[in-house]
């Protein structure tokens, strides 16, 4: 039994193996190593010059900025879809990860199309003689993308932890009587922030790292962390630095999650 | 560079021995690398009828994204087309093989001018046949701009903030402030190339966005005034956009040719030779000129030409003689890129 156990498991262990141990092994061997392969710390500590810290924290502060939108856009949402007397909430969950069946970067390429400056939208804007729009090119089109891309991420987890709550709890409060808000702040919100932490992570870490957004998007004139680790890479051919890079990055989502995982177990202790 | 291609055996040695290693095909084929759009599909669907070799077709958008990939040894190609200064380059590392002349009969159609302008980056002609060539220049819609343009100065006039669409590769966005301010587009000079860097920071908040192939696309939308471009692509769009015109700049610019090469590791080394002399055919030189527009190194192809028009075109076929401040990238070495690099970062981060 036990032996059959372990051959269910091998198709998986052959996978993180293969793709995500080995392929970690020679980002580690890169980004602690120089062209001639000798040991330096060189690669990680670039991560101080200007351009990088700058680019880090832009990065960070859009990614910021794109899970506080998503949160303020996801929470009500799910509050609504999961409290809702529709029979068919799933089919609303079904619309909303709809555009998810399309692949990311078509639909990325498509706001690209849709802001340009006579683009789809302002064509619209001016036929209604409303100003035009012009923010393709600029962070705030990175946030958007970003937004765009990620809601579902966020969406999902929260509905998850909401529809889980037992109605009786929320009964219960209301017998006591608390009302709609002591409901609401001191019952549905702390049963909820596990999947609140982890709408925050799943959505924080891509948008942190992300390159394909900001270059689409943002014309190749925001450099995000990610940007730079791509240009490492594939303009300047030294996967040395790109790889010291994407340690220092990796170190920072490692934190994210480090302090999620701290949250998720104290809110998750009231199951 | 080999202990790069050691490490990359090792882990294809490690998921082969797991039992996934790659399936390559038992029939004949070719590997080609080219850039983005610039082949006509029908010439390779008619390559693969004529000689029953499989193309397998592979596109990148800058030399500089090639060149890992074919330094790492990673995926294995037949025949590449990489410009001047990165064959340069290449050959430099001992990453390509002598083409043997007497497989590619037909680089007799090649004029013999491209195959002298070739020497600069392969001396003796031994590594390379000019595909593609061309110069870079401005590329502006007449209707939203002030007059006739003739000068790179105009990319950093305000009055265009927000219309200027630069290129986003290191040596072609470094060249325009360079050959602005009449210095060589090779410098190595760091004061020649500090004070390029400011001026494309001072250029900025002007640019609409840096992009390689989109220059195209948005100036025939209207998306922008001017544009950073290479000549092949202005006859495109200028049958797509009557308004547009292209202009070599009065300061200079840079003259630039493609060529086929084989890299040392190309495991269809006949069938590489079969291609390109394919390739060099007039007729098949012809039909591909007419769907890329870029200008063809191929003399009895350009006879061809029916348009006299396009066949004397001032943009497809300059008279070099007109344009004396016209150069070729050289290769710069690897402490030559590392400083263009780093100022570009510099740029792109500002």
């Amino acid at each position: 039994m036990k032996n059959k156990k372990h051959l269910l498991s091998f198709p998986y262990l052959f996978w993180s193996a293969g793709f995500i141990l080995i392929p970690l092994c020679m980002i580690f061997f890169y980004g602690f190593t120089d062209k001639q392969l000798h040991f330096t710390f060189e690669n990680v500590a670039s991560v101080a010059e200007p351009e990088n810290v700058k680019a880090l924290l832009i990065s960070i502060l859009l990614a910021l900025i794109s899970t506080a939108i998503c949160v303020l856009l996801a929470y009500p949402l799910a509050l609504i879809l999961s409290r809702s007397a529709i029979k068919n909430s799933g089919f609303m969950i079904f619309v909303f990860i709809l555009p998810m069946w399309m692949n990311f970067l078509l639909r990325t390429l498509a706001w690209q199309t849709l802001l340009e400056k006579n683009g789809v939208i302002n064509m619209i804007l001016s036929f209604l003689h409303l100003p035009n729009l012009n923010i393709i090119n600029t962070p705030y089109a990175i946030i958007l993308g970003m937004v765009y891309n990620f809601l579902p991420f966020m969406i999902l987890p929260i509905y998850n932890a909401l529809v889980k709550i037992d109605p009786n709890v929320i009964n219960a409060a209301r017998d006591l009587g608390a009302n709609g808000l002591q409901t609401f702040l001191y019952v549905i919100f702390p049963l909820s922030i596990p999947g609140l932490i982890s709408g925050i992570t799943m959505v924080s870490v891509p948008a942190l790292t992300t390159f394909v957004i900001s270059d689409m998007l943002g014309g190749g004139k925001i450099l995000l962390i990610g940007n730079v680790i791509e240009q490492e890479f594939k303009q300047a051919n030294n996967w040395h630095v790109g790889s010291g890079l994407s340690i220092v990055l990796m170190l920072f989502i490692l934190l994210a999650m480090g302090l999620t995982a701290k949250y998720d177990k104290e809110g998750g202790s009231y199951f | 560079m080999m202990r790069k291609g050691l490490l990359f055996a090792v882990c294809a040695l490690a998921l082969s021995l797991c039992g996934c290693g790659a399936v390559s095909g038992s029939g004949e084929e070719v590997v080609v690398y080219n850039w983005g759009e610039y082949i006509d599909p029908d010439v390779l669907t008619a390559f693969e009828e004529e000689t029953g070799i499989h193309v397998v077709y592979d596109e990148f958008e800058t030399n500089e994204i090639m060149y890992p990939k074919v330094e790492s040894g990673a995926s294995a190609y037949d025949v590449i087309c990489p410009s001047d200064y990165m064959i340069e380059k290449m050959i430099a590392n001992d990453l390509l093989q002598e083409i043997h002349w007497e497989n590619i009969p037909n680089v007799s159609n090649i004029d013999p001018q491209y195959m002298n302008e070739s020497e600069q980056f392969d001396p003796g002609n031994k590594y390379s046949i000019p595909y593609c060539w061309g110069t870079v220049g401005i590329l502006y819609n007449k209707t939203m701009v002030n007059g006739p343009i003739d000068s790179w100065s105009v990319l950093w006039d305000e009055q265009y903030k927000d219309s200027i669409l630069m290129q986003d590769s290191v040596r072609d966005a470094f060249m325009v402030p360079l050959k602005w301010k009449g210095h060589s587009l090779n410098t190595m000079d760091e004061g020649e190339l500090a004070e390029a860097r400011d001026l494309l920071i001072e250029q900025k908040p002007l640019v609409q966005a840096y992009v390689v192939d989109q220059v195209r696309d948005k100036m025939i939308g209207n998306e922008a005034a001017i544009g950073v471009i290479y000549s092949g692509e202005a006859i495109y769009t200028q049958r797509e956009n009557p308004d547009l015109e292209y202009v070599i700049p009065k300061e200079g610019s840079n003259v630039w040719i493609d060529s086929w090469v084989i890299p040392k590791n190309a495991p269809h080394v006949a069938n590489a030779e079969k291609f390109i002399d394919y390739m060099c055919r007039a007729d098949v030189a012809l039909k591909n000129f007419e769907f890329i527009t870029y200008s063809t190194p191929n003399k009895a192809a350009r006879e061809l030409i029916e348009d006299e028009d396009i066949k004397n075109s001032p943009i497809a076929f300059p008279d070099l003689s007109l344009y004396p401040n016209l150069e070729t990238y050289l290769y710069l070495g690897d402490d030559g890129d590392a400083l263009y690099n780093e100022y570009w970062k510099e740029v792109k981060s500002h």
